[in-house]
Protein backbone atom coordinates (compact mmCIF):
# COMPACT_ATOMS: atom_id res chain seq x y z
CA UNK A 1 0.00 0.00 0.00
CA UNK A 2 2.46 2.48 1.13
CA UNK A 3 4.32 1.80 -2.28
CA UNK A 4 0.92 2.50 -4.37
CA UNK A 5 0.78 5.78 -2.41
CA UNK A 6 4.18 6.68 -3.13
CA UNK A 7 3.84 6.32 -6.84
CA UNK A 8 0.12 7.28 -6.89
CA UNK A 9 0.67 9.78 -9.46
CA UNK A 10 2.36 6.99 -12.30
CA UNK A 11 -0.29 4.22 -11.33
CA UNK A 12 -3.17 7.21 -12.49
CA UNK A 13 -0.80 8.18 -15.44
CA UNK A 14 -0.20 4.81 -16.47
CA UNK A 15 -4.27 4.04 -15.94
CA UNK A 16 -5.35 6.98 -17.96
CA UNK A 17 -2.91 5.97 -20.94
CA UNK A 18 -4.41 2.93 -20.14
CA UNK A 19 -7.95 3.86 -20.73
CA UNK A 20 -7.02 6.19 -23.70
CA UNK A 21 -5.41 2.99 -25.64
CA UNK A 22 -8.63 0.97 -25.13
CA UNK A 23 -11.09 2.79 -26.49
CA UNK A 24 -10.21 2.92 -30.23
CA UNK A 25 -10.04 -1.11 -30.21
CA UNK A 26 -13.45 -1.39 -28.74
CA UNK A 27 -14.88 1.24 -30.99
CA UNK A 28 -13.14 -0.09 -34.10
CA UNK A 29 -13.78 -3.43 -33.20
CA UNK A 30 -17.60 -2.74 -32.73
CA UNK A 31 -17.72 -0.96 -36.20
CA UNK A 32 -15.74 -3.24 -38.29
CA UNK A 33 -17.49 -6.55 -36.86
CA UNK A 34 -21.36 -5.19 -37.36
CA UNK A 35 -20.79 -5.51 -41.14
CA UNK A 36 -19.27 -8.78 -41.08
CA UNK A 37 -22.01 -10.18 -38.26
CA UNK A 38 -24.47 -8.79 -40.61
CA UNK A 39 -23.08 -10.67 -43.85
CA UNK A 40 -22.97 -13.77 -41.58
CA UNK A 41 -25.93 -13.54 -40.14
CA UNK A 42 -27.71 -13.08 -43.81
CA UNK A 43 -26.60 -15.50 -45.72
CA UNK A 44 -26.39 -18.87 -44.41
CA UNK A 45 -22.98 -20.16 -46.81
CA UNK A 46 -20.99 -17.67 -45.50
CA UNK A 47 -22.25 -18.01 -42.00
CA UNK A 48 -19.80 -20.52 -41.43
CA UNK A 49 -17.23 -20.00 -42.81
CA UNK A 50 -17.23 -16.32 -41.77
CA UNK A 51 -17.62 -17.26 -37.77
CA UNK A 52 -15.04 -20.12 -38.08
CA UNK A 53 -12.45 -17.45 -39.32
CA UNK A 54 -12.86 -14.88 -36.97
CA UNK A 55 -13.32 -17.64 -34.03
CA UNK A 56 -9.54 -18.60 -34.99
CA UNK A 57 -8.59 -14.77 -34.89
CA UNK A 58 -9.27 -15.70 -31.09
CA UNK A 59 -6.90 -18.53 -30.72
CA UNK A 60 -3.62 -16.46 -32.20
CA UNK A 61 -1.70 -15.84 -29.18
CA UNK A 62 -1.22 -12.06 -28.66
CA UNK A 63 2.43 -12.09 -28.62
CA UNK A 64 2.86 -13.81 -31.93
CA UNK A 65 0.52 -11.63 -33.19
CA UNK A 66 2.99 -8.62 -31.82
CA UNK A 67 5.46 -10.12 -34.29
CA UNK A 68 3.80 -11.45 -37.21
CA UNK A 69 1.57 -7.48 -37.90
CA UNK A 70 4.70 -5.41 -38.00
CA UNK A 71 6.22 -7.07 -40.99
CA UNK A 72 2.73 -7.49 -42.68
CA UNK A 73 1.99 -4.29 -42.62
CA UNK A 74 4.93 -2.52 -42.78
CA UNK A 75 4.79 -1.34 -39.16
CA UNK A 76 7.68 -0.54 -36.74
CA UNK A 77 7.63 -3.31 -34.42
CA UNK A 78 7.51 -0.92 -31.29
CA UNK A 79 4.77 0.58 -31.97
CA UNK A 80 1.57 2.06 -30.58
CA UNK A 81 -0.70 0.95 -34.15
CA UNK A 82 0.58 -2.51 -33.31
CA UNK A 83 -1.00 -3.10 -30.41
CA UNK A 84 -4.13 -1.46 -31.33
CA UNK A 85 -4.28 -3.39 -34.32
CA UNK A 86 -3.87 -6.41 -32.73
CA UNK A 87 -6.31 -5.91 -30.06
CA UNK A 88 -8.81 -4.70 -33.02
CA UNK A 89 -8.16 -7.92 -34.05
CA UNK A 90 -9.72 -9.76 -31.04
CA UNK A 91 -12.62 -6.91 -30.87
CA UNK A 92 -13.59 -8.24 -33.87
CA UNK A 93 -13.65 -11.88 -33.51
CA UNK A 94 -15.59 -11.39 -30.16
CA UNK A 95 -17.39 -8.90 -31.65
CA UNK A 96 -18.60 -10.57 -35.22
CA UNK A 97 -20.22 -13.79 -33.62
CA UNK A 98 -22.53 -11.29 -30.99
CA UNK A 99 -23.51 -9.48 -33.85
CA UNK A 100 -24.77 -12.50 -36.01
CA UNK A 101 -26.25 -13.55 -32.79
CA UNK A 102 -27.79 -10.63 -32.09
CA UNK A 103 -29.62 -9.72 -35.02
CA UNK A 104 -30.42 -13.82 -35.03
CA UNK A 105 -31.93 -13.04 -31.61
CA UNK A 106 -34.75 -10.36 -33.83
CA UNK A 107 -38.36 -11.43 -33.63
CA UNK A 108 -38.95 -12.48 -37.03
CA UNK A 109 -42.35 -11.84 -36.65
CA UNK A 110 -42.06 -7.69 -36.10
CA UNK A 111 -39.52 -7.42 -38.55
CA UNK A 112 -42.32 -9.11 -41.23
CA UNK A 113 -44.81 -6.51 -39.87
CA UNK A 114 -41.87 -3.63 -40.42
CA UNK A 115 -41.80 -4.98 -44.12
CA UNK A 116 -45.38 -4.92 -44.21
CA UNK A 117 -45.45 -1.38 -42.96
CA UNK A 118 -43.35 0.18 -45.98
CA UNK A 119 -39.80 0.07 -44.52
CA UNK A 120 -37.25 -0.95 -47.24
CA UNK A 121 -34.40 -3.14 -46.19
CA UNK A 122 -31.99 -0.92 -45.77
CA UNK A 123 -33.87 1.47 -43.60
CA UNK A 124 -35.60 -1.54 -41.53
CA UNK A 125 -32.41 -2.66 -40.41
CA UNK A 126 -31.42 0.85 -39.44
CA UNK A 127 -34.59 1.63 -37.56
CA UNK A 128 -35.96 -2.24 -36.54
CA UNK A 129 -33.16 -4.91 -36.38
CA UNK A 130 -30.28 -3.12 -35.22
CA UNK A 131 -31.90 -1.81 -32.04
CA UNK A 132 -34.18 -4.95 -31.19
CA UNK A 133 -30.29 -6.75 -31.74
CA UNK A 134 -29.66 -4.09 -29.28
CA UNK A 135 -29.64 -6.01 -25.92
CA UNK A 136 -27.31 -8.62 -27.32
CA UNK A 137 -25.38 -6.08 -29.08
CA UNK A 138 -24.12 -4.73 -25.66
CA UNK A 139 -24.27 -7.96 -24.50
CA UNK A 140 -20.97 -8.77 -26.97
CA UNK A 141 -19.77 -5.23 -26.61
CA UNK A 142 -19.39 -5.44 -22.66
CA UNK A 143 -17.44 -8.73 -23.05
CA UNK A 144 -15.16 -7.05 -25.57
CA UNK A 145 -14.11 -3.78 -23.47
CA UNK A 146 -13.54 -6.07 -20.26
CA UNK A 147 -11.43 -8.25 -22.65
CA UNK A 148 -9.87 -5.18 -24.26
CA UNK A 149 -8.85 -3.57 -21.15
CA UNK A 150 -7.27 -6.86 -19.96
CA UNK A 151 -5.62 -7.96 -23.18
CA UNK A 152 -3.58 -4.38 -23.58
CA UNK A 153 -1.60 -5.13 -20.64
CA UNK A 154 0.48 -7.50 -23.00
CA UNK A 155 1.50 -4.68 -24.88
CA UNK A 156 4.11 -3.79 -22.56
CA UNK A 157 6.00 -6.19 -24.40
CA UNK A 158 6.68 -4.21 -27.37
CA UNK A 159 7.14 -0.66 -25.60
CA UNK A 160 3.40 0.81 -25.28
CA UNK A 161 3.19 1.49 -21.44
CA UNK A 162 0.18 1.13 -19.94
CA UNK A 163 -0.85 -0.47 -16.62
CA UNK A 164 0.99 -3.43 -18.19
CA UNK A 165 4.03 -1.65 -16.89
CA UNK A 166 3.68 -2.08 -13.05
CA UNK A 167 3.37 -5.75 -13.76
CA UNK A 168 7.17 -6.14 -16.16
CA UNK A 169 8.25 -3.15 -13.28
CA UNK A 170 7.51 -5.28 -10.61
CA UNK A 171 8.45 -8.73 -11.67
CA UNK A 172 11.49 -7.35 -12.50
CA UNK A 173 12.46 -5.23 -9.37
CA UNK A 174 10.61 -8.05 -7.08
CA UNK A 175 7.63 -5.86 -5.97
CA UNK A 176 5.00 -7.49 -5.55
CA UNK A 177 3.15 -4.04 -4.78
CA UNK A 178 3.43 -3.01 -8.02
CA UNK A 179 2.31 -5.77 -9.97
CA UNK A 180 -0.88 -5.78 -7.49
CA UNK A 181 -1.75 -1.87 -7.80
CA UNK A 182 -1.62 -2.73 -12.04
CA UNK A 183 -3.76 -5.36 -11.20
CA UNK A 184 -6.43 -3.47 -9.28
CA UNK A 185 -5.89 -0.67 -11.48
CA UNK A 186 -6.57 -2.63 -14.68
CA UNK A 187 -9.98 -4.29 -13.26
CA UNK A 188 -11.48 -1.21 -11.59
CA UNK A 189 -10.77 0.48 -15.75
CA UNK A 190 -12.52 -2.93 -16.93
CA UNK A 191 -15.33 -2.55 -14.06
CA UNK A 192 -15.49 1.24 -15.33
CA UNK A 193 -15.87 0.54 -18.89
CA UNK A 194 -18.52 -1.98 -18.15
CA UNK A 195 -20.63 0.22 -16.16
CA UNK A 196 -20.38 2.77 -18.66
CA UNK A 197 -21.33 0.45 -20.92
CA UNK A 198 -24.54 -0.73 -19.30
CA UNK A 199 -25.37 3.06 -18.55
CA UNK A 200 -25.07 4.25 -21.97
CA UNK A 201 -27.00 0.64 -23.44
CA UNK A 202 -30.08 1.63 -20.98
CA UNK A 203 -29.88 5.40 -22.11
CA UNK A 204 -30.38 4.40 -25.63
CA UNK A 205 -32.69 1.46 -25.40
CA UNK A 206 -35.42 2.80 -23.21
CA UNK A 207 -38.08 0.29 -24.03
CA UNK A 208 -35.91 -2.56 -22.20
CA UNK A 209 -35.89 -0.75 -18.83
CA UNK A 210 -40.17 -0.32 -18.55
CA UNK A 211 -41.65 -3.39 -16.86
CA UNK A 212 -44.33 -5.34 -18.72
CA UNK A 213 -48.17 -4.95 -18.38
CA UNK A 214 -49.45 -6.83 -15.12
CA UNK B 1 -61.48 -3.37 -56.00
CA UNK B 2 -59.08 -6.49 -55.24
CA UNK B 3 -59.24 -8.80 -58.87
CA UNK B 4 -57.33 -11.99 -58.13
CA UNK B 5 -56.97 -13.49 -61.78
CA UNK B 6 -55.63 -17.39 -62.06
CA UNK B 7 -53.24 -16.82 -59.41
CA UNK B 8 -50.83 -19.74 -58.16
CA UNK B 9 -48.06 -19.87 -56.06
CA UNK B 10 -45.94 -22.51 -55.48
CA UNK B 11 -42.87 -22.28 -52.93
CA UNK B 12 -39.53 -23.15 -53.36
CA UNK B 13 -39.12 -26.55 -52.54
CA UNK B 14 -42.34 -27.87 -54.66
CA UNK B 15 -45.16 -27.30 -52.09
CA UNK B 16 -48.12 -25.45 -54.26
CA UNK B 17 -49.57 -23.26 -51.68
CA UNK B 18 -52.12 -21.59 -54.58
CA UNK B 19 -52.95 -23.63 -57.56
CA UNK B 20 -55.51 -21.44 -59.85
CA UNK B 21 -57.26 -18.82 -57.41
CA UNK B 22 -59.68 -16.36 -58.91
CA UNK B 23 -62.11 -13.56 -56.75
CA UNK B 24 -63.38 -10.35 -57.19
CA UNK B 25 -62.90 -8.61 -53.79
CA UNK B 26 -65.35 -5.60 -54.02
CA UNK B 27 -64.72 -2.24 -52.89
CA UNK B 28 -65.89 -0.75 -49.25
CA UNK B 29 -66.71 -4.10 -48.18
CA UNK B 30 -65.26 -6.36 -46.24
CA UNK B 31 -64.62 -9.90 -47.52
CA UNK B 32 -63.12 -13.02 -45.14
CA UNK B 33 -60.47 -15.34 -46.02
CA UNK B 34 -61.86 -18.66 -43.67
CA UNK B 35 -60.07 -22.09 -43.91
CA UNK B 36 -57.86 -24.31 -42.16
CA UNK B 37 -54.37 -23.85 -41.34
CA UNK B 38 -52.45 -24.35 -44.58
CA UNK B 39 -55.13 -23.57 -47.15
CA UNK B 40 -52.99 -20.60 -48.30
CA UNK B 41 -54.91 -17.88 -46.46
CA UNK B 42 -52.54 -15.71 -45.51
CA UNK B 43 -50.41 -16.55 -48.67
CA UNK B 44 -53.52 -14.66 -50.65
CA UNK B 45 -53.61 -11.88 -48.21
CA UNK B 46 -50.08 -11.38 -48.80
CA UNK B 47 -50.01 -11.45 -52.19
CA UNK B 48 -52.07 -7.74 -51.72
CA UNK B 49 -49.28 -5.74 -50.61
CA UNK B 50 -46.52 -8.23 -52.47
CA UNK B 51 -45.35 -9.42 -49.16
CA UNK B 52 -45.65 -13.03 -51.27
CA UNK B 53 -45.39 -12.70 -55.32
CA UNK B 54 -47.44 -14.63 -57.32
CA UNK B 55 -45.81 -17.35 -59.32
CA UNK B 56 -47.75 -16.98 -61.99
CA UNK B 57 -51.15 -15.21 -62.60
CA UNK B 58 -51.91 -11.43 -62.16
CA UNK B 59 -53.39 -9.42 -59.06
CA UNK B 60 -54.76 -6.36 -59.73
CA UNK B 61 -55.79 -3.01 -57.18
CA UNK B 62 -58.03 -0.59 -58.96
CA UNK B 63 -57.06 -1.96 -62.69
CA UNK B 64 -53.59 -1.34 -61.56
CA UNK B 65 -50.99 -4.70 -61.56
CA UNK B 66 -49.47 -4.97 -58.66
CA UNK B 67 -46.55 -6.51 -60.11
CA UNK B 68 -45.60 -3.24 -62.01
CA UNK B 69 -45.72 -1.42 -58.58
CA UNK B 70 -42.65 -0.55 -56.17
CA UNK B 71 -43.59 -3.15 -53.19
CA UNK B 72 -42.23 -0.40 -50.72
CA UNK B 73 -44.52 1.95 -51.83
CA UNK B 74 -47.29 -0.54 -52.24
CA UNK B 75 -47.22 -1.37 -48.63
CA UNK B 76 -47.29 2.10 -47.80
CA UNK B 77 -50.31 2.99 -48.84
CA UNK B 78 -52.05 -0.09 -47.67
CA UNK B 79 -52.68 -1.03 -44.17
CA UNK B 80 -51.58 -4.15 -42.33
CA UNK B 81 -52.67 -5.86 -39.21
CA UNK B 82 -51.62 -8.91 -37.97
CA UNK B 83 -51.87 -11.56 -34.88
CA UNK B 84 -50.02 -10.36 -31.69
CA UNK B 85 -50.10 -6.66 -32.87
CA UNK B 86 -46.54 -6.77 -34.47
CA UNK B 87 -45.87 -3.76 -33.07
CA UNK B 88 -42.19 -2.27 -32.62
CA UNK B 89 -41.51 -2.95 -29.24
CA UNK B 90 -38.67 0.02 -29.10
CA UNK B 91 -41.39 2.39 -30.20
CA UNK B 92 -43.93 4.13 -27.82
CA UNK B 93 -47.48 3.77 -28.92
CA UNK B 94 -47.64 7.47 -30.57
CA UNK B 95 -44.66 6.21 -32.66
CA UNK B 96 -45.80 2.93 -33.53
CA UNK B 97 -48.99 4.79 -34.90
CA UNK B 98 -46.90 7.38 -36.94
CA UNK B 99 -44.65 5.07 -38.55
CA UNK B 100 -45.99 4.58 -42.27
CA UNK B 101 -47.23 8.63 -42.21
CA UNK B 102 -43.28 9.10 -41.23
CA UNK B 103 -42.08 6.44 -43.60
CA UNK B 104 -43.82 8.86 -46.17
CA UNK B 105 -42.05 12.13 -44.91
CA UNK B 106 -45.02 13.72 -42.81
CA UNK B 107 -44.24 15.75 -40.43
CA UNK B 108 -43.43 14.50 -36.78
CA UNK B 109 -45.81 16.88 -35.07
CA UNK B 110 -48.33 16.33 -37.61
CA UNK B 111 -48.06 12.45 -37.23
CA UNK B 112 -48.23 12.71 -34.04
CA UNK B 113 -51.51 14.67 -33.96
CA UNK B 114 -52.96 12.46 -36.75
CA UNK B 115 -51.87 9.28 -34.41
CA UNK B 116 -53.85 10.73 -31.32
CA UNK B 117 -56.88 11.47 -33.28
CA UNK B 118 -56.42 7.84 -34.44
CA UNK B 119 -56.16 6.40 -30.32
CA UNK B 120 -59.52 8.45 -30.50
CA UNK B 121 -60.84 6.21 -33.21
CA UNK B 122 -59.89 3.12 -32.15
CA UNK B 123 -60.88 3.90 -28.47
CA UNK B 124 -57.39 3.86 -26.78
CA UNK B 125 -57.16 6.53 -23.70
CA UNK B 126 -54.61 9.17 -24.84
CA UNK B 127 -52.42 8.86 -22.08
CA UNK B 128 -51.36 5.25 -23.05
CA UNK B 129 -49.55 7.36 -26.20
CA UNK B 130 -46.34 7.52 -24.69
CA UNK B 131 -46.24 3.88 -23.50
CA UNK B 132 -44.17 0.97 -25.02
CA UNK B 133 -46.18 -1.72 -26.40
CA UNK B 134 -45.43 -4.13 -23.60
CA UNK B 135 -46.96 -1.92 -20.70
CA UNK B 136 -49.96 -2.68 -22.92
CA UNK B 137 -52.59 -5.48 -22.38
CA UNK B 138 -53.35 -7.90 -25.74
CA UNK B 139 -56.32 -6.51 -26.66
CA UNK B 140 -54.88 -2.65 -26.25
CA UNK B 141 -51.84 -3.80 -28.30
CA UNK B 142 -54.64 -4.88 -31.30
CA UNK B 143 -55.98 -1.61 -30.71
CA UNK B 144 -52.73 0.13 -31.41
CA UNK B 145 -52.18 -2.22 -34.21
CA UNK B 146 -55.60 -1.26 -35.62
CA UNK B 147 -54.78 2.69 -35.10
CA UNK B 148 -51.45 1.81 -37.17
CA UNK B 149 -53.05 -0.06 -40.25
CA UNK B 150 -55.02 2.88 -40.48
CA UNK B 151 -52.70 5.90 -40.11
CA UNK B 152 -52.20 6.85 -43.47
CA UNK B 153 -56.43 6.56 -44.28
CA UNK B 154 -55.88 3.86 -46.47
CA UNK B 155 -58.38 2.17 -49.38
CA UNK B 156 -57.19 -0.99 -48.59
CA UNK B 157 -57.11 -2.91 -44.84
CA UNK B 158 -55.55 -6.21 -44.50
CA UNK B 159 -56.03 -8.44 -41.86
CA UNK B 160 -54.38 -11.22 -40.84
CA UNK B 161 -55.69 -13.46 -37.76
CA UNK B 162 -56.15 -9.71 -36.11
CA UNK B 163 -57.56 -10.81 -33.13
CA UNK B 164 -56.41 -14.72 -32.83
CA UNK B 165 -54.52 -14.13 -29.63
CA UNK B 166 -56.28 -12.21 -27.25
CA UNK B 167 -59.00 -14.14 -25.11
CA UNK B 168 -62.70 -14.55 -25.66
CA UNK B 169 -64.31 -11.75 -24.00
CA UNK B 170 -61.88 -9.06 -25.83
CA UNK B 171 -62.22 -10.69 -29.53
CA UNK B 172 -65.71 -10.36 -28.60
CA UNK B 173 -65.21 -6.50 -28.06
CA UNK B 174 -62.64 -5.84 -31.38
CA UNK B 175 -64.88 -7.32 -33.22
CA UNK B 176 -67.67 -5.19 -32.61
CA UNK B 177 -65.13 -2.54 -32.81
CA UNK B 178 -64.70 -3.68 -35.76
CA UNK B 179 -68.30 -3.64 -37.43
CA UNK B 180 -68.68 0.09 -36.02
CA UNK B 181 -65.15 1.12 -37.86
CA UNK B 182 -65.88 -0.32 -40.78
CA UNK B 183 -69.59 1.60 -40.97
CA UNK B 184 -68.32 5.20 -40.34
CA UNK B 185 -65.03 4.39 -42.35
CA UNK B 186 -66.20 1.98 -45.45
CA UNK B 187 -62.51 0.71 -45.87
CA UNK B 188 -61.67 -2.54 -48.60
CA UNK B 189 -61.31 -4.79 -45.27
CA UNK B 190 -59.27 -8.41 -46.57
CA UNK B 191 -59.50 -10.55 -43.47
CA UNK B 192 -58.31 -13.78 -42.63
CA UNK B 193 -59.03 -16.38 -40.01
CA UNK B 194 -59.78 -19.96 -39.14
CA UNK B 195 -63.33 -18.90 -36.71
CA UNK B 196 -65.94 -19.27 -39.45
CA UNK B 197 -68.24 -17.56 -36.31
CA UNK B 198 -66.30 -14.40 -37.00
CA UNK B 199 -66.04 -15.17 -40.69
CA UNK B 200 -70.05 -15.22 -40.23
CA UNK B 201 -69.99 -12.16 -38.32
CA UNK B 202 -67.27 -9.50 -39.63
CA UNK B 203 -67.81 -10.94 -43.69
CA UNK B 204 -70.20 -9.49 -46.17
CA UNK B 205 -68.34 -11.69 -48.58
CA UNK B 206 -67.23 -14.94 -46.77
CA UNK B 207 -64.47 -17.42 -48.98
CA UNK B 208 -64.32 -20.68 -47.34
CA UNK B 209 -60.58 -22.00 -48.71
CA UNK B 210 -60.04 -25.84 -49.32
CA UNK B 211 -56.42 -26.75 -49.70
CA UNK B 212 -54.38 -25.23 -52.03
CA UNK B 213 -56.34 -22.30 -51.71
CA UNK B 214 -59.62 -23.95 -53.72
CA UNK B 215 -62.37 -22.29 -53.37
CA UNK B 216 -64.81 -24.36 -51.36
CA UNK B 217 -67.70 -21.55 -51.44
CA UNK B 218 -67.74 -17.75 -51.22
CA UNK B 219 -70.93 -15.51 -50.89
CA UNK B 220 -72.52 -13.95 -48.09
CA UNK B 221 -72.93 -15.75 -44.69
CA UNK B 222 -76.64 -16.18 -44.94
CA UNK B 223 -76.43 -17.33 -49.08
CA UNK B 224 -73.34 -20.21 -47.38
CA UNK B 225 -75.73 -21.50 -44.29
CA UNK B 226 -79.02 -21.21 -46.31
CA UNK B 227 -77.33 -23.51 -48.82
CA UNK B 228 -73.88 -25.19 -48.34
CA UNK B 229 -72.19 -26.07 -51.58
CA UNK B 230 -70.81 -29.55 -50.64
CA UNK B 231 -70.42 -31.66 -47.53
CA UNK B 232 -67.12 -30.22 -46.91
CA UNK B 233 -68.59 -26.29 -46.13
CA UNK B 234 -71.64 -28.29 -44.01
CA UNK B 235 -69.18 -29.61 -41.80
CA UNK B 236 -67.10 -26.71 -41.59
CA UNK B 237 -69.63 -25.04 -40.81
CA UNK B 238 -71.21 -26.93 -38.60
CA UNK B 239 -74.81 -26.50 -40.08
CA UNK B 240 -75.02 -30.27 -39.07
CA UNK B 241 -75.08 -29.98 -35.50
CA UNK B 242 -74.51 -27.49 -32.28
CA UNK B 243 -75.86 -23.86 -32.53
CA UNK B 244 -76.20 -23.90 -35.83
CA UNK B 245 -79.10 -26.91 -36.61
CA UNK B 246 -81.97 -25.12 -35.45
CA UNK B 247 -85.31 -26.50 -35.46
CA UNK B 248 -88.06 -26.01 -33.95
CA UNK B 249 -90.72 -27.54 -31.38
CA UNK B 250 -94.12 -26.38 -30.12
CA UNK B 251 -94.64 -26.21 -26.19
CA UNK B 252 -97.77 -25.08 -24.90
CA UNK B 253 -98.42 -23.49 -28.64
CA UNK B 254 -95.76 -21.60 -28.84
CA UNK B 255 -93.62 -22.55 -31.62
CA UNK B 256 -90.10 -22.34 -30.14
CA UNK B 257 -86.25 -22.55 -31.60
CA UNK B 258 -84.13 -25.38 -30.47
CA UNK B 259 -80.68 -26.11 -31.29
CA UNK B 260 -78.95 -29.56 -31.32
CA UNK B 261 -77.73 -30.05 -27.69
CA UNK B 262 -81.42 -29.27 -27.20
CA UNK B 263 -81.36 -25.14 -25.33
CA UNK B 264 -83.73 -23.31 -26.55
CA UNK B 265 -82.27 -20.48 -28.83
CA UNK B 266 -85.73 -18.13 -29.21
CA UNK B 267 -89.03 -17.88 -29.91
CA UNK B 268 -90.15 -18.09 -33.56
CA UNK B 269 -92.32 -15.23 -34.04
CA UNK B 270 -93.72 -14.80 -37.68
CA UNK B 271 -92.47 -11.93 -40.04
CA UNK B 272 -94.63 -9.15 -39.12
CA UNK B 273 -95.39 -9.13 -35.15
CA UNK B 274 -99.13 -8.84 -34.79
Amino acid sequence: MTWAIANIEQILALSLEHVRLSILPIVLGFVIAIPLGWVAHRFQLTRGLILTLVGLLYTIPSLALFVILPPLLGLPFLSEANVLIALTIYAVAIMARSTADALASVDRDIQQAATAMGYSSWRRFWAVDFPLAGPVLLAGLRVVAVSTVSLLTVGVVVGVDSLGYLFTNGSQRGIIESVLAGVVATVVIALLFDRILALIGAWLMPWTRVKGAS
Amino acid sequence: MIEFRSISKTFPGGTTAVDDFSLVIPSHRTTVFVGSSGCGKTTLLRMINRMVDASSGDLEIDGENVARIDPVRLRRRIGYVMQNSGLLPHRTVIDNIATVPRLNGVARTVAHARALQLMDTVGLDRLMADRYPSQLSGGQQQRVGVARGLAVDPNILLMDEPFGAVDPIVRAELQQELLRLQRELGKTVVFVTHDIDEAFLLGDQVVILEKGARIAQKGTPAEILANPASDFVASFIGADRGKRALSIREIDGARVVVDADGTVAGRLVEAGPS
